[in-house]
């Protein structure tokens, strides 16, 4: 039986927990709203640019279509573009993420396939260095800014795209969380690099489109940049999915300290009136022997 | 009479309105849209789009970096990659 001191200090230790997660929680609420709204304003330019490349990729075709189109003839070597948050405190979020890329990855490797990390965001990096120490390319450091922005998802875009020009490998899958709910957040998989054609794109009927220059040229700026858009896509929607996860996993966390504090108050109690009342028996035992 | 111009970062939706003209600066030379354009897309060079909100009045100038115009049955719309102001 812990002695009374003892409960109390564990008391006061759960109580000042429970404050920390109380802040979190309501820290977390409070940017869940603006990551959300910046996740839902960005969705305009992604669903124009994915409009427009539909309606190229359908005509520039064969043996024009640029590399980042069409590949680079094999897909021999995978490259996983894994998106974590960099803070933890959001629940099972990040361990989600790297299973799903672990099964992607064991997938691929099962194929015969060489798989190749390229880590955003540091808490991805500890999970997947333990089961692929040798496979890790490179990490990507977000935790620098406030919020990663378009800047970062450049940044990153563009060092891929330099690196899938040299021939360092031949397909690039994304791995990044989707923000649902603040409940449900789904690791995904989608194919960043050969950009997939757009599915339907054949718009025919139309009226005949003039290009300025020409096709080609406009497709070979736009892949670039529809590159950049799927990462930025995926930053923010990382962002509300860590606030969303952060806020369900503190709201759990407040919770059951604030358990662990009313049963821990019970024992107190409890021993604090044993306590007394063992006094009390020795006072009068010692009474009546007079 | 008028043209549905849209202006789309990818942070978010700067522009949505229906102006008279938009003067978009291509990479191929500066081009005025006017409704019932052709259908027609050009990469933009870094520049000033110049909005005309009715026919004589004083442009609005928007600095934009980056990025392509698309003209199609529902108007202009320009995704650019910054705005400036």
């Amino acid at each position: 039986m812990a002695s009374l001191k003892e409960l109390k200090g564990r008391i006061n230790s759960v109580k000042s927990t429970q404050k920390i997660t109380k802040a979190k929680q309501m820290v977390a609420a409070a940017k869940l709203r603006r990551a959300q709204a910046a996740a839902e304003a960005a969705r305009p330019y992604a669903e124009r640019l994915s409009g427009v490349m539909a309606s190229l990729a359908g005509m520039v075709s064969g043996d024009s279509a640029p590399k980042l189109l069409a590949g680079t003839g094999s897909d021999k070597r995978h490259l996983l573009v894994v998106v974590n948050t960099d803070k933890g405190l959001c629940g099972g979020l990040n361990s989600n993420i790297v299973k799903a890329a672990k099964v992607k990855a064991r997938a691929l490797i099962a194929e015969g396939k060489d798989v190749k990390f390229y880590l955003v965001g540091k808490k991805g990096r500890a999970p997947i260095k333990r089961d692929f120490a040798n496979n890790i390319e490179k990490h990507f450091d977000t935790s620098t800014v406030r919020n990663p922005g378009f800047e970062e998802a450049e940044a990153i875009a563009d060092d891929l795209i330099e690196r899938f020009e040299k021939g360092e490998f031949d397909v690039a899958h994304l791995v990044y969380p989707i923000f649902q709910s603040a409940l449900a957040q789904d690791p995904t998989v989608d194919q960043l690099i050969p950009v997939p054609s757009p599915e339907g794109g054949a718009t025919g009927g139309d009226a005949v489109v003039e290009y300025e220059p020409g096709e080609e040229e406009i497709l070979e700026e736009l892949l670039p940049r529809y590159v950049k858009t799927q990462l930025f896509g995926a930053l923010l929607e990382r962002e509300a999915s860590e606030q969303g996860a952060s806020m369900t996993a503190m709201d759990n966390a407040t919770r059951n300290a604030g358990d662990l504090i009313n049963k821990l108050t019970i024992q107190y109690n409890r021993s604090r009136q044993a306590a007394i009342t063992t006094e009390l028996i020795e006072i009068i035992a010692g009474a009546e022997a007079l | 009479m008028a043209l549905h111009f849209e202006l789309v970062t990818p942070a978010k939706l700067v522009r949505s309105e229906d102006v008279h003209m938009v003067v978009v600066p291509g990479t191929e030379g500066e081009f005025g849209v006017l409704e019932g354009h052709a259908p027609f897309m050009s990469t933009i060079r870094d520049g000033a789009v110049q909005v005309y909100k009715t026919e004589g009045a004083a442009p609005e100038t928007i600095e934009v970096r980056g990025g392509f115009a698309e003209v199609g049955e529902n108007g202009l719309t320009v995704l650019a990659e910054h705005v400036d102001g």
